[in-house]
């Protein structure tokens, strides 16, 4: 056996492997219910089964037709812009938003093609500032804006 | 005449300053997103959602809706003079319009392409006040069989009209409707696939999905490719088309007109279907077909009209049915949502001063963007060149602080980023992410409905096909015959012909 359309080997990998999860979890921590009461594992079954019985067929279909590769990951910007969000949402409350926007664009930029250390500072600055303006003065949303260490 | 009365009560609503300034607002927001590739209409209406909140309901749909539109009008800009599609929906326009620009007619194709734009939106306005109110009245009658199939019916042609494999798309409907269904039980107060997580228990946020699916991972993805763009800006001297372009493009705007507002009404329909299906069309009546991909105007002038009329009818499931038709839809649902609005059909009764309002304004907004688009050109050619590089980290400041808003919770912007992840896979593997949000809108809805008709039925699940249910049954025939038809490998492979071409 071999691999024909390698992208519809993992999406069917990955549809049966979501499937397969709904579907034992809720079997296994939810009341069924009957047809006329329904229970919490009642739909999430059915949809499950359905997605692993869809994965199943991409799956199979993976060995029949032939198909293109699947092109290669770029695990940079992946990790980079990840990462930048992630970090963004805890550092707001011991950082701020001066802190946070920081982490925030500074580690996205390292996943784009070229850093400039300047030109990135500036683009930080403007984009904090616009922050600060529109969504803690203009739309008064309650974030810290700087460190809280600095005892604001 | 009462669609007159209705017209008039939108418009006093529409032209109250308050409503122009965001409806002004909306569509220099969606013509700048438009302009601007990689990143669309359905990533910023989730920006913005979360400050929505703070507006009337009104303003806010009417500032929304602006901004979907409004990209339809960008979108051709950049198409046309940089050979970039702004948005999804101007991708068959970069085949002629670009064409055109290189032998120094970006004028007329510019022209063109916001004129029809006009006559489609004018059109379309017209469509939606005339066609809601029966709709509406006819979904007022549905129960939860009805319902329930009608959802049935529209998953089924989202993913039908939806390129790419079937089964891969059905498959992201599932999964979707398996997202949305994390989250309180609403029938048994059971904390479902929350795995511990007290932030999960109301369920993940779709504005966060949405932003995940469309915006991060359409920014790792396009960081892959490099910036090169070419552009026809010295080129853009003389505006006005030609007599004998408007003699060659009229025709071809009122059948995109025709063509867009029909494909927007269908479940899964929209701008981007409409544009595809509005050059095919052309290109199939012309006399000189081999015109195109030269630089023919009727392939700027049909296209152009279809997606805005698209954009604009596709509103007509969701204002009436409280169904959304497409991912965009999807978020405007949301919007109502976040009002406190139920949407459906009682939305035009309850509400007559949101509904009309909204319909007039588009009407408004379509000749502002007539206004912005033609004198001022030359603003949104200079904002393509601003690099790539500045504008990434921009969005996604923007993005990171309106999903942190949202409950002032460091958890959702996780989510957000898993999200993109998750979307980024899918691009990868080609599993289109529209019909996952579609089935993740309609999840709980659906387990919803589908509870209360077995429930009523007392189990019997032939409820949904019983002669006494004909719109039930209808529906579901109607998804029968779609998938069907589509599975039969003559139309398969039409149907991959018409995304594929020239793609």
């Amino acid at each position: 056996m071999k691999v024909k359309s390698p992208k519809d080997f993992w999406a069917g990998l990955m549809f049966m492997g979501f499937g397969l999860f709904f579907t034992v979890w809720a079997v296994i921590y939810y009341q069924m219910g009957t047809a006329v009461r329904m229970g919490p594992a009642y739909f999430p079954t059915v949809l499950g089964g359905m997605l692993a019985v869809l994965g199943l067929i991409v799956f199979f279909g993976s060995f029949a037709v032939e198909g293109p590769p699947v092109p290669e990951f770029s695990y940079r910007p992946l990790i980079l812009i990840s990462l930048g969000c992630v970090l963004y949402g805890y550092l707001m409350k011991p950082l701020g938003l001066v802190g946070a926007t920081a982490a925030l664009v500074y580690v996205s930029a390292l996943g784009g093609h070229e850093f400039k250390w300047k030109e990135v500072t500036v683009l930080y600055l403007i984009l904090v500032f616009f922050s600060w303006a529109v969504f803690v003065k203009g739309l008064t949303l309650p974030f810290p804006v700087w460190p809280e260490f600095m005892g604001y | 005449m009462e669609i007159f009365h209705n017209l008039y009560i939108g418009f006093v609503v529409a032209v109250h300053p308050v409503n122009v300034m965001y409806c002004f607002i909306g569509v220099i927001l969606g013509t700048l997103i438009g302009v601007l590739p990689g990143i669309g209409p359905v990533a910023t209406i989730a920006m913005l959602l979360p400050i929505t909140f703070n507006l009337n309901p009104v303003a806010a749909l009417i500032m929304l809706a602006g901004i979907y539109y409004g990209a339809q009008y960008g979108g051709s800009t950049t198409a046309i003079l940089v050979n970039i599609p702004g948005e999804s929906s101007s991708v068959v326009t970069c085949l002629d319009g670009y064409q055109m620009a290189r032998q120094g007619r970006a004028g007329p194709a510019l022209a063109i392409a916001a004129l029809g734009s006009f006559f489609a939106g004018c059109v379309a306005t017209l469509i939606i006040a005339v066609a809601a109110p029966p709709l509406a009245e006819v979904a007022l009658k549905f129960g939860p069989a009805e319902y329930f199939s009608l959802m049935v019916f529209g998953l089924v042609a989202a993913t039908v009209l939806a390129h790419g494999s079937l089964i891969k798309a059905i498959a992201m409907v599932l999964l979707g409707l398996l997202l949305g269904l994390v989250g309180t039980d609403v029938n048994s107060g059971v904390l479902r696939f929350t795995f511990g997580v007290p932030e999960l228990s109301d369920g993940i946020g779709f504005v966060i999905v949405a932003m995940g699916m469309f915006g991060t991972a359409e920014i790792i993805a396009n960081l892959e490719l490099k910036d090169q763009r070419e552009i026809f800006t010295s080129k853009v001297t003389h505006l006005y088309p030609t007599k004998q372009d408007l003699k060659d493009s009229w025709a071809a705007v009122l059948r995109g007109t025709a063509l867009g507002s029909m494909l927007g009404i269908l479940p899964g329909g929209g701008a981007l279907l409409a544009s595809f299906g509005a050059y095919t069309l052309e290109k199939k009546v012309s006399k000189h077909p081999e015109r195109f991909g030269k630089g023919a105007i009727e392939g700027v002038a049909g296209p152009e009209s279809a997606n805005n009329a698209g954009a604009q009818t596709s509103f007509i499931p969701m204002l009436t049915l409280g169904i959304p038709s497409n991912a965009v839809m999807a978020l405007m649902i949301g919007a109502l949502m976040i009002q406190g609005i139920a949407p459906g059909p009682q939305v035009m009764n309850e509400k007559p001063e949101l509904f009309w309002g909204l319909i007039a304004s588009m009407w408004v907004g379509n000749l502002m963007l007539v206004v912005l688009n033609l004198p001022l050109i030359g603003m949104w050619v200079k904002l393509l060149t601003v690099p790539y590089r500045y504008l990434y980290p921009s969005i996604l400041v923007f993005m990171a602080i309106g999903v942190f808003s949202l409950s002032n919770n460091a958890f959702d912007v996780l989510i957000m980023a898993v999200f993109g992840v998750l979307g980024y896979i899918c691009v990868k593997l080609e599993c289109e992410p529209a019909p996952m949000i579609l089935g993740f809108i309609l999840g709980p809805l659906m387990e919803e409905n589908l509870r209360r008709a077995m429930l009523l039925s007392r189990g019997d699940p032939f409820v949904f096909v019983s002669p006494n249910k004909p719109i039930s049954l209808a529906f579901l025939v109607a998804s029968t015959i779609l998938l069907v038809i589509v599975a039969m490998p003559a139309i398969r492979k039409k149907r991959e012909e018409v995304f594929v071409e020239e793609g």
